[in-house]
């Protein structure tokens, strides 16, 4: 093998090495935000989960659910208080486990996920008619297209646009 | 003798268990006896429950925009659905659904919450007896 043919070899060899390198490590990183169980709380599914999806606590910022908390006797148009224990339990789960990073700087002026920048963002693409659709009804009916919603599961690969 | 000691604790520990297990545990008719007391108590002349005026009470506006029929509909051995967020509700009468009127606590948030949203106010003792009578009429 003369030099030229051996200085080719090593160069392939490094490149292929480096390109399973990098698809590993993406593959892994893919993996790794999958398989994180979405934060669950018994009394938060039970009580949040009775009249809508049991919206989880990573959609909104910290103070967004503080003042949710403490207005649950009118909470959009019907009165969903809870005794204080409960109250308790749940505000705390739903502080700790809240939004991070860019989404919990979002403005708390509005306590409607739907209205927050990061829902109309990633749902920008999704046509109106789509929003009108009897089996939506409401864009706060996420269970109409994310199927997996109820278990915290809002994966791309998991969404059925009705149609 | 040792061994009888042992057995009888081992039954005391499993029939305390029970008892307080059965502590949140109601029937449907036990949660009635004490709207009826409620009533005695706070309704002048109370003179009983009654399934008609209950259906007339669950299926009637009370001023708000929901009635009890509205998230129940008008047929409580069927399910519901809620009126703004179209979630389904399991039936509501206990012939169709075991579960309900069992847990006191859960009886009165839900009473608590619904009389506010449907009244704008609480229900009386007397409402909450006639209700349930209606729907332990339905089969």
């Amino acid at each position: 093998m003369d030099n030229a043919t051996k200085r080719l070899a090593f160069d392939l060899t490094v490149w292929i090495v480096s390109l399973f390198v990098v698809l590993v490590l993406i593959a892994h990183q893919a993996m790794a935000e999958s398989s994180v169980a979405p934060a669950s709380n018994d009394r938060w599914k039970a009580e949040c989960g009775s009249c809508h999806v049991a919206y989880p606590p990573r959609l909104l910022p910290a103070q967004a659910w503080r003042r949710m908390m403490s207005q649950l006797d009118k909470h959009f148009g019907a009165d969903a208080s809870l005794d204080a224990k409960a109250a308790a339990e749940i505000g705390a789960f739903l502080e700790q486990n809240a939004a991070s990073g860019r989404r919990a700087r979002e403005p708390a002026d509005t306590l409607r996920i739907t209205e927050s920048g990061w829902f109309q963002r990633e749902h920008r693409k999704v046509p109106a008619a789509t929003w009108k659709h009897p089996a939506a009804k409401s864009a706060a009916n996420c269970a109409a297209c994310h199927t997996l919603a109820e278990q915290g599961d809002f994966r791309e690969r998991n969404i059925r646009i009705p149609r | 003798m040792r061994k009888v000691g042992a057995t009888f604790g081992l039954l005391a520990v499993v029939s305390l268990g029970f008892a307080a297990a059965s502590v949140s545990a109601a029937t449907p008719v036990e949660i009635q006896k004490g709207f009826e007391a409620d009533a005695r108590q706070g309704t002048p002349g109370f003179a009983g429950f009654s399934a008609p005026r209950g259906e007339q009470f669950f299926k009637a506006r009370h001023g708000n925009d929901w009635t009890c029929a509205s998230c129940h509909t008008e047929n409580p051995l069927g399910p519901g659905r809620h009126a703004k967020t179209s979630k389904n509700i399991a039936p509501l009468a206990p012939s169709a659904n075991s579960q309900r009127f069992t847990d006191i606590a859960s009886v009165e948030k839900w009473f608590r919450r619904n009389c506010n949203d449907v009244l704008g106010r609480a229900c009386t003792a007397q409402e909450k007896g006639d209700v349930l009578q209606y729907l332990l009429s339905l089969r």
